[in-house]
């Protein structure tokens, strides 16, 4: 008798605790990020495709064309191109290829980069048919301000 | 015109009553599907549907454009007259209790002096239309829906018949329109909680909704008695689940929670019906929250409720109520 009549209020109990629960869901706020209208924040240390830094007094990229993330990417994922300019000292940068299907993001090209040119982007919109939609000219972007 | 004046009431009454009544099952349906998939949303802390229309509005409405557009299927070794008639089935009995239902005190198209027991025995003729539904399919899960459905309808209408029954014995009339004039006074809630209690639990476990939604547990049985179903006759399904939450709401409404009774409202001339619906509505959403919140029982603990703790006490709640009104 006693078991009887204990399960029946433990049970009741439980019930209206779960109830509880689920109407304080109710008025609580939503969690659903409302896709293409609404974004979350990206953190800064959200690790996109790399991109070029804008030097903001000069207005241009600050790639010295050194090579170095060339050699450094474990991936071959960059192709840089230079020309020597008659009467300059330095090379130039002409193109600065990254071929994103090959990235893994690892961040030894942003590490090993010795005037800071590369950074990461906080671009994560990434879809595509073809592989070649992937092959980003990073100078290219950095004038157009988009890929 | 004499041919006209000369006719009974009732010709007019019953054609016009059934019109609204229909026109309401309707709407209600489209009311509270949107209604449970809201609540089902932030009790999730989601959003529901958002998309078609402000908030989702039109969300049921296109859906419903949707099912009545697709094709009656009927399978290969079904019966295919039964097949056919059950959604019908399931459709019209839960309608008809609307016939007796007293909204307010001129809005109820007949007041039958048994209606009490028209309107269970229109609500339990349900049970026999998932069982054609689950017979005719031919198919192994919706039998076994059936079988689970008419077990549990045997089960739980017990105790709905017992707890009415004491509220009919304080009132000492089957009549629905008497029963909601008595409780002008005092809400039979206040003087029969326990058989409110045992009514609303049993009447949840009738409508088939979880968590006593064996019949069509979708983990177990796929769709349960409707897995075959397709188009407009899911639909009719669909409509006759829904329109048994507002049968069995508006029972308990009526029955327990003093029907219409309740102050004027400022604004509103008909205050009555207001009253009835807002008390319905709290009801269904009472039984939404229900859904969204417990688990689906097993099927022996739910027989075991209904006859180890249901019926003994509805039993038990009818001897005393009999006794106290003899004295």
């Amino acid at each position: 008798m006693k078991k009887y009549f204990g399960e029946l209020f433990t049970g009741a109990k439980s019930l209206i605790e779960g109830m509880i629960i689920t109407i304080k869901a109710f008025f609580s706020p939503v969690v659903t990020v409302q896709y293409p209208r609404e974004k979350n924040i990206i953190p800064d240390a959200y690790r996109g495709h790399v991109v070029m830094v804008l030097n903001e007094k000069t207005g241009e990229h600050k790639c010295i064309a050194c090579g170095t993330c060339e050699r450094a990417c474990p991936s071959n994922c960059f192709k840089i191109l230079t020309e020597k300019k008659e009467g300059e000292k330095k090379k130039t940068l002409t193109a600065f290829y990254l071929d994103f299907t090959k990235c893994s993001l690892c961040g030894i090209c942003v590490e090993s980069c010795p005037v800071g040119a590369i950074e990461y982007s906080n671009e994560y919109n990434l879809a595509g048919f073809t592989k070649e939609e992937f092959h980003y000219d990073l100078l290219k972007c950095l004038k157009e301000t988009s890929c | 015109m004499d041919f006209i004046a000369n006719l009974p009431p009732h010709f007019f009454r019953i054609p016009i009553a059934l019109t609204l009544v229909i026109s309401l099952v309707f709407i209600n349906a489209l009311i509270m599907v949107y209604l449970e998939r809201k609540i089902a949303g932030h009790m999730q802390f989601r959003l529901g549907p958002m998309e078609v229309g402000w908030h989702g509005l039109l969300q049921t409405a296109i859906d419903a454009v949707k099912l009545m557009s697709k094709q009656l299927i009927v399978p290969d070794k079904a019966h295919t007259r039964l097949f056919r008639i059950a959604p019908l089935l399931a459709f019209t009995p839960a309608v008809l209790p609307f016939a007796v239902m007293p909204f307010a005190p001129n809005l109820q198209a007949v007041d039958i002096n048994i209606g009490v027991i028209f309107i269970i025995a229109m609500a339990s003729l349900n049970v026999m239309a998932i069982f054609v539904a689950g017979w005719a399919s031919n198919n192994k899960y919706a039998l076994l829906g059936a079988m689970r459905s008419v077990s549990q309808n045997i089960a739980y209408e017990i105790p709905v018949l017992l707890s009415l029954l004491s509220a009919v014995f304080v009132v000492g009339s089957f009549s629905l329109g008497d029963i909601v004039g008595y409780q002008g006074k005092i809400w039979l809630f206040i003087v029969q909680p326990l058989a409110f209690l045992i009514y609303f639990v049993s009447s949840v476990a009738e409508t088939n909704r979880a968590p006593f939604d064996l019949p069509e547990a979708e983990s177990e049985l796929t769709a349960g008695f409707h897995t075959e179903y397709s188009g407009m006759a899911f639909a009719l399904f669909f409509l006759g689940e829904y329109t048994e939450m507002f049968v069995v709401s508006s029972i308990a409404t009526a029955v327990f929670l003093g029907g219409w009774h309740g102050f004027p409202l400022p604004f509103f001339e008909y205050s009555s019906v207001v009253w009835f619906l807002l008390k319905t509505y709290f009801l269904m959403f009472l039984m939404i929250w229900f859904r969204w919140t417990f688990p689906r029982v097993r099927f022996d603990q739910l027989l075991n409720f209904s006859w180890k703790y249901l019926i003994p006490f509805s039993l038990v709640n009818l001897l005393i109520t009999a006794v106290v009104v003899k004295l």
